[in-house]
């Protein structure tokens, strides 16, 4: 059929089965957008700021493991949406980012709103493309979103110049994709496999260690039998918090700079780490020298190039964790036996025991851990938790009793603040029949506020829970630590007023600060059913604990709680 | 960790920025490039892409994997057993003797590729130790202008 290459693009989309876009017009993807305008396959939210909206796109995947749409203009369209990109490309995000660009005959001309996007979303995305032949646009479109959601998941930037979109030419939509230079391994070596198991069998103290990738290879219900099966003791990361659910026995809880007690002496001492799409992250491993190193490492990721990054690996296995673990699983089914780690299980509920994880509570004034703690009582599995970045997104992932994959969505590899507001539109798109809260700081929450206008519009209700310290938390935490107290830039007392600044722009607000008005204002806000900021003023000195200092040994925990 | 020196030979598709892709990997991740040539595989739609780079064994593999990475890579071949060459350009002044340049070239697979009024051009094609030891020998002809060329390697 002949039609415009803006045309393409939609119809591509509807092909895809794509039902919701986040985007931002301007003069370079104009053509789509009156395309879009013709069309009814899927909606368009408007977000009001480039970032914003590939975030809420990066969300909506995170949610749904669907991939995830987003449509910029050239220049400062494409630029505010890098943030974006790397942010999704380094927790490996499905996204296909659709950019306009100067015509052809303009590009390279430092034309008006030109900027080379391929040459600088080279490094945050996982395949970019110029289109710059109509006839190659449908079979580019096709291959961005099989890349985006096959393999290791990425983002994909498809950026088309304007002359291309007003272009007519032949749609046929291709219903494979053929690249023979891209052809990810899924399978996993049976010999290698088999090694790992009999390496399990021999263990005396085996950990599994989850990451991301059980999340996004949608792996969960099979770790949990896995585990279940073994009786293997399990610590997650921050991205695969939810894997093994919240009330299981084997798990220990989140391992790393601000894990509990267990989970790191946990690593600390096993003999055999079984990595499940976990890549040995600084913040997950402290001091490499120092790392696991009574251990075997079993390393099973669906990308080579995470096997033997870091840490030696014993047991290298590429492929899909579920194909992996599916095989290990039959192979141990009647061979293994669950009491041989009967003592490292009671090594590990001592230690449990010993230091779990906790907070000094107080009547006098809100402790954040608490908010999180209320929200997990008040809601628990009904809700689905995103975050921004700092204090609040540490105790978020500590505290929240998550059951579930895809529950807690934050941006854990780039630490991009201003993430959990927009990813939260996003999700509450995708996943319209939870509750989403945003657990925030008096920070992070600035940096995308413009979103509640969005929110407010579409009537996207989403609870932004403002733990307010009046610092940049984090920052101030590791002043108090490693600065000698010296608050270098971080005192955020100055503040605009919260609640009239979400009425202003057509949402809720409230300003909480006892635990009575907190249970009033969720139960209100959930009621009200509209997007809204909960300000809450919460101690102003509070740190995250337990905290392996930046570069130190995994097993060296600040653990004590001393009020300020 | 010992640093190794290494020749890699990248095949990719022959498109506009898989140059780019392959250069941005390195300079991104702090990868060295010693030598780097790009030609086109006749009769195909691919190009090879022959890098020359130095590291310890962990960022050997890294390099290797992360070029295996990129979307428009085929494959990568590190090679162990191979014939290397690299190229050489001298250009001398027409003072210089003739003979003695011509003899000095052919001890290194080269010769006269030019000879003008006012100057001579010579070149060797060899091993880059070799390269380096003509071009130590040709200093005493005063030469003008060395251009060396990056390393293609080929497994035996």
């Amino acid at each position: 059929m002949k039609m415009s290459g803006a045309q393409m693009v939609c119809e591509a989309l509807i092909a895809e089965g794509v039902t919701t876009v986040f985007g931002y017009p301007g003069g370079a993807i104009m053509n789509v957008y009156d395309a879009i305008y013709k069309q009814n396959g899927f909606e368009h939210i408007l977000n009001r700021h480039e970032q914003a909206a590939v975030h809420a796109a990066d969300g909506y995947a995170r949610a749904t493991g669907r991939v995830g749409v987003a449509m910029v203009t050239s220049g400062p369209g494409f630029t505010n949406a890098v943030t974006g990109l790397a942010t999704a490309y380094m927790d490996s995000i499905p996204l296909v980012v659709i950019s306009g660009q100067v015509p052809l005959s303009l590009i390279g001309t430092d034309g008006f709103q030109e900027v080379d996007a391929v040459g600088i979303s080279r490094p945050c995305t996982k395949h970019n493309y110029l289109v710059d032949n109509i006839e190659d646009l449908p079979r580019i479109l096709k291959e961005a979103f099989y890349i985006a959601s096959s393999g290791r998941p990425g983002p994909v930037l498809v950026d088309i110049p304007k002359d291309i979109t007003a272009e007519y030419g032949i749609f046929k939509y291709p219903t494979e994709v053929n690249i023979p230079t891209y052809r990810p391994s899924y399978k996993g070596n049976d010999r290698q496999i088999k090694k790992a198991v009999e390496a399990i069998m021999e263990a005396k103290k085996p950990l599994l260690y989850l990451g991301g990738g059980v999340v996004l290879g949608n792996a969960s219900d099979l770790v949990r039998e896995f585990a279940k099966l073994t009786q293997i003791p399990a610590v997650e990361t921050l991205m695969a918090r939810g894997v093994m659910g919240h009330e299981n026995p084997l798990l220990q809880g989140m391992l790393g700079m601000h894990g509990n007690y267990a989970s790191n002496m946990a690593m600390s001492e096993t003999d055999l780490i079984i990595s499940l799409g976990a890549r040995f992250d600084d913040r997950v491993t402290g001091k490499l020298s120092e790392f696991a190193k009574y251990a075997q490492i079993i390393h099973i990721d669906i990308d080579p190039a995470n096997i033997g990054k870091l840490v030696d690996v014993d047991f290298p296995i590429v492929g899909d964790v579920s194909e992996v673990l599916h095989k290990m699983t039959s192979l141990l089914v009647g061979n293994v036996n669950p009491d041989r780690y009967q003592a490292w299980r009671e090594i590990l509920a001592r230690y449990n025991e010993l230091h779990p994880l906790t907070y000094n509570d107080s009547d006098e004034v809100i402790k954040p851990q608490w908010v999180i703690q209320r929200i997990g009582e008040l809601l628990g599995e009904q809700a689905i938790i995103t975050s921004d970045v700092g204090q609040h997104q540490m105790w978020a992932a500590q505290f929240y009793p998550f059951d579930r994959p895809r529950q807690w969505i934050n941006s854990g590899g780039l630490g991009t603040m201003g993430f959990g507001f927009p990813a939260a539109l996003g999700a509450k798109r995708g996943v319209p029949e939870k509750t989403v809260i945003n657990i925030t700081g008096d920070g992070s929450i600035l940096m995308n506020m413009q979103e509640l206008v969005t929110a407010a519009e579409y009537k996207i209700p989403v609870i932004n829970v403002i733990l307010n310290n009046q610092f940049l938390g984090m920052v101030r935490q590791w002043q108090t630590f490693f600065y000698e107290k010296r608050y270098s830039e971080t005192d955020l007392s100055f503040q605009p007023n919260f609640k009239a600044l979400a009425e202003a722009c057509g949402g809720i607000g409230y300003d909480v600060t006892t635990k009575k008005e907190f249970d009033d204002a969720l139960k209100d806000a959930i009621k009200q059913d509209k997007v809204c900021f909960m300000n809450v003023a919460v101690h102003r000195f509070e740190n995250v604990l337990p905290m392996v200092p930046a570069g130190g040994a995994l097993y060296n925990m600040l653990l004590e709680h001393k009020d300020q | 960790m010992q640093e190794v020196r290494r020749v890699i030979s990248a095949i990719v598709m022959n498109e506009s920025s898989v140059l780019a892709r392959v250069s941005g990997l390195f300079a991104g991740r702090g990868y060295n490039i010693e030598s780097l040539t790009v030609a086109p595989i006749p009769n195909s739609d691919l190009s090879r892409i022959t890098i020359v780079t130095k590291g310890n064994q962990r960022i050997i593999e890294q390099i290797i994997k992360q070029l295996n990475k990129l979307i428009s890579t085929l494959k990568v071949i590190e090679h162990e057993e191979m014939v290397e060459k690299e190229m050489v350009l001298i250009k001398f002044p027409a003072s210089e003797h003739l003979g003695d340049i011509q003899a000095l070239c052919q001890t290194y697979n080269g010769g006269i590729v030019n000879a003008g009024e006012h100057m001579i051009i010579a070149m060797a094609a060899d091993e880059s130790r070799r390269i380096e030891h003509f071009i130590e020998a040709a200093q005493r002809y005063n030469p003008l202008e060395i251009v060396r060329g990056g390393i293609v390697a080929i497994e035996r």
